[in-house]
């Protein structure tokens, strides 16, 4: 049995739907990334699971007991807040201990404690100051390591990335990624950053409009997206949609793509039948087009195709390269040296062992 | 060109400067003038007084005048002086502005951060009373008031004036705690703190400017009412205000200008007091419920 679990959990506010019918399961030592644009419902979610707000219906279990009408602070669950949430009138040391002076530690085994968990995150020579003397980067860890003191059964994190700068924001991802394999914590954490959620989860819940798309580890959700949604979504720059049709020919099913002046196998991944003169939507991501070069020498399925090049971004380790063929645009992503020129034509490599088909009616992925 | 524009603003700029302080020193003369004629008048002898010059300085200061003001002064039958009422007004203004303040604090607390099915109506109700005039309530209060057996007592007054400054101490913790994130709220939550803890540990330490708002607004209110007092107490339980009235008013024997004035400025230090140790915090807090509330 898994150690969280969430059952058709509901809530309105309002008329408005906020969370429709989620079931999520979680293992113990799982982390976990609720991600989807905002107003999704993610926050919303992770509310529900802190017992911060009622809930319309469902059941949330933790550890074999139903904790829906717990108070939060009996739910032994610790939560990060986006704003860090710091008391602003008390130090750091005062901080970090108060949810153990409210649970009753004795002064002398709080301060240990507190030194620990301080020691952990380098924060011991902050321990007296005041939350307004602090960093960004102080207040995350401060913030952190009132979650981290107490022990909780469930880490929860709201966003906690969002408020620092770029570059410290990836030190600090990486540091909440070493924390979760040294203390096998259980997390819970919410992002609209889609690389957040790549790099840290053992298990994603893509979210829109309150109802689950598709839940799955970052390499099931990254390379085999449940619909467009998430295909669009997930990765940057965002995938390849490539209208195109159906087409057999001696059997070998085929489709056509550029108004039909490209034609590529039908990736392997797609079994369902399909009648011929069929739309679908071929997806490929940025780096399943490349140049002649950077081809992946285990690719089963290569398709070449020349396109007029638009517009060439540099990111430094390497170019994303924007060009149209019959006036329909997509991008590659090519080795940086490659000499390349806007307005000029240029051959691109097509990795269909990475492509993946959708329906465009419904917006499925066709498998 | 431009240097001879800078020359032109920069004149005017002065010009501008002059003029505005200039004014403000003819207003503040204007302003400072009474008090200036109270505390003259109040270090002056009678014979002095008659002799008509009311902007002259006192010839020969005393604090004769003063002296009985606090402890001989005739009001109604007894001659003991404001003393006693003075003190009666402080027992009146404590209690009632901390227990008004204190209320107001939870009030704001409850409506900003426990809310619950018309909490919108039930501040605008609160909202309301800070419009209802004096007059309107001193027959139902004082029915009120008879009922509980309070008429004619500090404690009933007290009573009185807690109820009426409500809506205000509401209103200004209400908007002050509009403005205290949520998340401090629920992060308290769930660490483990209940209502009155996060009240007391995380919500209060962080009201200072609010607090002191309150209390500056409340002291002046209540210190410096006369409806409620001359309407509620009477005799020996009457406020510094009423007492003061009563002083300045009879009509019996020699009207002792020196005596009313020194008494007049017995009844204004306390708020001035009050200003001149919170004042700073004042502006402050008010700005503070504003710009973000």
């Amino acid at each position: 049995m898994s150690f969280l679990e969430i059952k058709n959990l509901s809530k309105k506010i309002g008329n408005n739907e906020v969370l429709k019918n989620i079931s999520i399961e979680l293992e113990k030592g799982g982390f976990l990334v609720l991600v989807g644009p905002s107003g999704c419902g993610k926050s919303t979610l992770l509310n529900a699971i802190a017992g911060l707000m009622p809930l319309a219906s469902g059941e949330i279990v933790l550890d074999g007991q139903v904790i829906n009408d717990l108070h939060p602070s009996k739910r032994d669950i610790a939560m990060v807040f986006q704003s860090y949430a710091l008391y602003p009138n008390m130090t750091v040391e005062e901080n970090i201990g108060f949810a153990l002076e409210m649970r009753g530690v004795d002064k002398a085994e709080r301060g240990e404690l507190i030194r620990n968990v301080a020691k952990t995150l380098q924060i011991e020579h902050l321990l007296s100051r005041r939350p307004s003397q602090l960093s960004g980067g102080q207040r995350q860890r401060v913030a952190m390591g009132r979650a981290l003191v107490r022990q909780p059964r469930v880490f929860l994190f709201d966003e906690p990335l969002s408020n620092l700068d770029a570059k410290l924001r990836v030190e600090m991802r990486a540091e909440i990624k070493s924390l979760h394999h040294n203390t096998d914590a259980t997390i819970i954490y919410v992002t609209h950053d889609q690389i957040e959620a790549m790099t840290l989860a053992t298990k994603i819940v893509v979210l829109k409009d309150g109802a689950i798309q598709q839940v799955g580890t970052p390499a099931d959700i990254y390379n085999r997206p449940a619909n467009l949604f998430i295909a669009d979504f997930m990765g940057s720059p965002a995938m390849n949609m490539l209208m195109g049709k159906t087409v057999s020919t001696n059997g070998i099913r085929q489709i056509a793509i550029f108004d039909g002046s490209v034609t590529v196998p039908m990736p392997s991944s797609v079994t369902v039948p399909l009648a011929d003169g069929a739309d679908v939507i071929l997806g490929l991501r940025p780096e399943g087009i490349t140049d002649e070069g950077m081809v992946d020498p285990t690719a089963d399925v290569i398709a070449k195709v020349d396109a007029d090049v638009r517009l060439v971004e540099p990111t430094g380790s390497d170019t994303f390269i924007t060009a149209t063929l019959q006036g329909t645009s997509f991008t590659g992503r090519v080795r940086a040296d490659v000499p390349i020129v806007p307005r000029e034509r240029f051959t691109f490599v097509f990795n269909l062992d990475k492509a993946v088909v959708f329906d465009p009616a419904t917006s499925q992925r066709l498998s | 060109m431009s240097a001879a524009a800078e020359t032109v603003s920069a004149g005017s700029a002065r010009t501008a400067r002059i003029v505005i302080y200039s004014l403000l020193v003819v207003l503040a003369l204007v302003y400072l003038l009474p008090l200036y004629v109270m505390l003259t008048t109040s270090f002056k002898s009678l014979a002095e007084i008659r002799g008509g010059d009311m902007l002259a300085l006192p010839r020969d200061p005393s604090w004769e005048a003063w002296t009985k003001a606090w402890s001989q002064a005739c009001i109604g039958v007894t001659c003991e002086g404001i003393k006693g009422y003075f003190w009666n007004s402080i027992r009146l203004v404590v209690p009632a502005v901390l227990i008004s303040t204190v209320l107001g604090a939870l009030n704001g607390y409850v409506l900003t951060k426990w809310r619950f099915p018309g909490h919108k109506l039930v501040f605008g109700l609160m909202l309301f009373a800070c419009f209802i005039p004096f007059q309107a309530v001193l027959i139902p209060m004082a029915r009120v008031l008879g009922i509980f057996g309070l008429a004619n007592s500090t404690t009933g007054l007290v009573f009185v004036h807690v109820v009426y400054g409500l809506g205000f101490t509401t209103l200004f913790f209400r908007n002050y705690y509009e403005a205290f994130p949520d998340e401090l709220i629920k992060a308290a939550m769930i660490d483990g703190a209940g209502f009155f803890k996060i009240f007391w540990r995380i919500l209060l330490p962080s009201s200072g400017p609010i607090i002191v708002v309150t209390i500056i607004y409340q002291f002046t209110n209540i210190w410096n009412d006369f409806l409620f007092g001359v309407s509620f107490s009477s005799g020996a339980e009457s406020p510094m205000t009423v007492a003061l009235n009563n002083l300045v008013s009879s009509s019996t024997g020699v009207k002792e200008y020196n005596v009313d004035m020194a008494a007049a400025v017995f009844a204004a230090l306390p708020t001035l007091f009050v200003y001149i140790v919170a004042g700073r915090y004042f502006v402050r807090g008010l700005m503070a419920g504003a710009v973000k509330g």
